[in-house]
């Protein structure tokens, strides 16, 4: 395999385990916060707890969370210095904010855990509102500088030389909005439908109507309603998402959808895979005319198709697939919500059938999956480029080699520090039972 | 002055006290496993006590010197990111574990509590004689660039007196200023076990760590000569350096009242020691960033970002310092805390 490769797969590796304990970081304090207004409204003691744990858990992520970002945020420089390069003359910006996030985060994160019994309830409230602000901050900074490489803005090339430079100008490129929107309702989704599997799991085991099952089908109602706010947010903002690919990366819509000839009318290509060789998607189900009203919101929108590059500047086709699968989980964690809502609220049936409580188990894993097929896609069909239009990612890569066997090594501390996860939060929440914390 | 120095200095405070803080964390981690298995319960609680707030802030540091030094050197950036490679990989993934593992240490059973201790201490020395490697590479004569392609020398590296007296200083400063700030968070605690523990070790590094900033100058006269003349025109600065050193470790045996030594006043004056070396280093350095490459000039990020980077400086300082004070004063003065007899 060439460095490129295992270049991209060390980054990819790094990124696929960060997002997940970042992804959280951002979602479980929204979910804190909202329990606890649920108590200050319900007077249930129940929120509260709810509150407790979740932010003992939070706590365990976070401590992986920081530790892969630091490697992310280092790795950067190591694997690819020609992108840093420019990084630091244009887009310095966003990393150098996302500093200053961070230190809020960690600061308040250590003042929350470990001065927990000597903060007054205001200050508790405060702290970890600032731990969930620059959670977010950070997350959406350093989405920040992937949008600026959809859509870089803000610099002249005169040979070969980055001039003009506008850092405000590069920091606002046309797709941060929307991006970062992306991430951070999604995130919020994510957090919300694990805590829905945590307890709908719970509850499956539990049956009956202890006080115990009483508290998880309260935390898996809040799941569901927050989870099923923020998948419809998502959706909308992903609708966004896609119209600004029509307008700024062309080909990268056009490998999402499978698209290889230019058309108005264009069909939306649901499912299947996209062969190379016969120019078409395979197996899928073709809305008529469907992808060019999504482009523009006009059924005679011209859609550009994959013919107008040359081959090797097209994305990998089978982002077609990562694109649907995360379409296709994004709208059926929207219907669980819906239909959850509805058993509960409407029918006001008590006890959900088995086959819906094990769905929502599926929900918060799915979501997970979801994101990363988002962040798979998201990169690997602006490919070849690192930054659109303007540097190739070969380009960018490291010289060095050697890469291979750094790829193992982070290959099992990443195991072992995702292992350790669970064994420690297994080990704390069982030796911390729910059943004793309610009486 | 240009704004290329301004933005070395900038970065010059942001590695020292990131290596002031990080020598006490990693040396504290370090102490903590030694006092595991003595029996000597006061001393491994002060030290866990100090380090569990501490190491995140601490941890933040090492990534916003990485962010700073690509913002405002780019073109360093290109050199230090290709030969760090192998290196730098080392250090994240080491500090990696560390990081986890103290927090998961929090959560964890008693047995599971003495492996954290051990990966805490054994990684508090590595991290630190790998993370001042850098330093020598950037001096020269470990680079070689071959069809414009820049490359590590690797055994030349581990071949290099000068290397290993850095890491002995490295491992021996930690050693000496994690002992020397116990001392005095055990004092300030009125814990005189500990503090006499950590006074002990302080006396017993102090002179190890001088004997080796000084046979690191040596190593520097033979293998960068270009470093140690320029090192030389700042003679008094290096005086300067030893005799705060000598006031500091004298400060361990002012009879007191209650006891012996002052270690606040120590405390104070071998950070001053280090400040007024590193100053010297980090002057007679430039204007190179790695040698001879790559300097401060040549490397410079573009001038509007710059200056668009220092404005968020300026705001973060006035927005963060309250939290930092905050902070201090929960961990670092609050008696309730520094008193409480289980960490």
């Amino acid at each position: 395999m060439d460095e490129l490769v295992i270049a991209r797969s060390l980054f990819g590796m790094t990124m696929g385990v960060h997002i997940i304990y970042a992804t959280l970081g951002v979602g479980l304090p929204l979910m804190v916060l909202v329990a606890e207004l649920m108590y200050q409204k319900t007077k249930d003691k129940d929120y509260a707890l709810m509150a407790n744990r979740w932010t003992k858990g939070f706590a365990v992520l976070l401590g992986v969370a920081i530790p892969t970002g630091t490697i992310a945020g280092v790795q950067l420089s190591l694997l690819w210095p020609g992108f840093m390069e420019v990084v630091g003359r244009v887009i310095a910006l966003p990393f150098q904010i996302e500093i200053y996030a961070f230190f809020l985060e960690a600061l308040f994160m250590s003042i929350y855990v470990y001065a927990a019994d000597r903060l007054s309830p205001l200050m508790r409230i405060v702290s970890v509102t600032l731990v969930a602000f620059g959670a977010s901050a950070s997350a959406i900074l350093i989405t920040n500088v992937h949008a600026f490489e959809g859509t870089p803005a803000g610099f002249e090339i005169v040979d070969g030389k980055f001039v003009n430079v506008d850092p405000w100008e590069a920091f606002f490129n046309p797709s941060f909005l929307v991006t970062a929107g992306h991430v951070t309702v999604s995130a919020l989704m994510t957090g919300a439908f694990v805590i829905a599997s945590i307890a709908a799991y719970k509850m499956i085991r539990q049956r009956g109507n202890t006080r115990e099952y009483k508290f998880h089908h309260k935390a898996l109602m809040l799941g569901l309603v927050i989870g099923g706010i923020f998948s419809i947010f998502t959706a909308l903002n992903g609708h966004e998402s896609a119209q600004q690919l029509y307008q700024y990366q062309p080909e990268k819509l056009a490998a999402a959808e499978g698209l290889f000839e230019t058309q108005s009318y264009a069909p939306l290509a649901i499912g299947g895979y996209t062969d190379k060789e016969e120019r078409e998607v395979k197996w899928a189900i073709e809305v008529p005319w469907a992808l060019s009203f999504l482009s523009d919101d006009a059924f005679d929108t011209e859609v550009l198709g994959l013919e107008e590059w040359p081959e090797e500047e097209w994305p990998p086709l089978f982002v077609h697939t990562l694109f649907n699968a995360m379409v296709g989980i994004g709208s059926l964690l929207m219907l669980l919500s819906i239909v959850g809502f509805t058993w509960y609220k409407i029918l006001k049936r008590k006890e959900f059938p088995r086959w819906l409580m094990w769905a929502f188990i599926a929900a918060g894993p799915l979501a997970i999956t979801a994101i990363e097929f988002g962040w798979i896609f998201a990169c690997t069909g602006r490919q070849p480029w690192i930054i659109y239009h303007v540097m190739k990612t070969e380009e960018a890569v490291t010289t060095s080699g050697n890469i291979g066997l750094l790829f193992v090594l982070f290959l099992i501390v990443y195991i072992i520090l995702m292992i350790s996860t669970v064994l420690v939060l297994r080990y704390y929440f069982n030796r911390n039972p729910i059943s004793e914390e309610l009486h | 002055m240009s704004e290329a120095f301004y933005a070395i200095t900038l970065i010059w405070g942001l590695v020292f006290i990131y290596a002031v803080m990080a020598t006490i964390d990693f040396g504290a981690g370090f102490w903590s496993m030694i006092y595991l298995n003595r029996n000597n319960t006061k001393a491994t609680n002060i030290a866990n006590r100090y380090l569990s707030p501490s190491w995140e802030v601490t941890n933040v540091f090492i990534v916003a010197i990485v962010v700073a030094l690509f913002s405002f050197f780019p073109g360093a950036t290109f050199t230090l990111g290709t030969v760090l490679l192998i290196p730098g990989s080392l250090i994240i993934l080491l500090l990696a574990l560390r990081s986890a593992f103290l927090v998961f240490s929090h959560s964890a059973s008693e047995n599971y509590k003495r492996i954290l201790t051990l990966i805490s201490g054994i990684t508090g020395f590595l991290i630190p004689a790998l993370l001042i490697c850098v330093l020598p590479i950037t001096h020269g004569g470990f680079i070689q660039t071959t069809d414009g392609v820049e490359r590590l020398l690797l055994s030349e590296l581990f071949t290099s007196p000068s290397v290993y007296a850095f890491m002995a200083f490295a491992i021996s400063s930690t050693l000496f200023l994690s002992s020397l700030l116990l001392s005095d968070y055990a004092n300030v605690s009125s814990d005189q076990e500990a503090y006499q523990t950590y006074r002990r070790d302080a006396i017993l590094v102090g002179p190890i760590s001088l004997a080796m900033a000084g046979l690191l100058v040596l190593t520097i006269r033979n293998e960068a000569p270009w470093l140690y003349d320029e090192l030389m025109n700042y003679v008094p600065w290096l005086v300067g350096s030893i005799v705060t050193f000598a006031i500091g470790y004298l400060a361990l045996f002012i009879p007191r009242k209650t006891g012996v030594g002052i270690p606040r006043l120590a405390m104070i004056s071998v950070v001053t020691q280090y400040l007024l070396a590193s100053y010297a280093y980090g002057s007679a350095h430039l204007p190179y960033i790695v040698y001879p490459n790559v300097t401060i000039e040549t490397g410079f990020t573009d001038p509007a970002t710059f200056r668009a980077l220092i404005v968020t400086y300026i705001v973060a300082f006035f927005i963060l310092t309250p939290g930092f004070i905050y902070f201090w004063r929960l961990f670092l003065k609050d008696k309730r805390y520094l008193k409480q007899n289980e960490s």
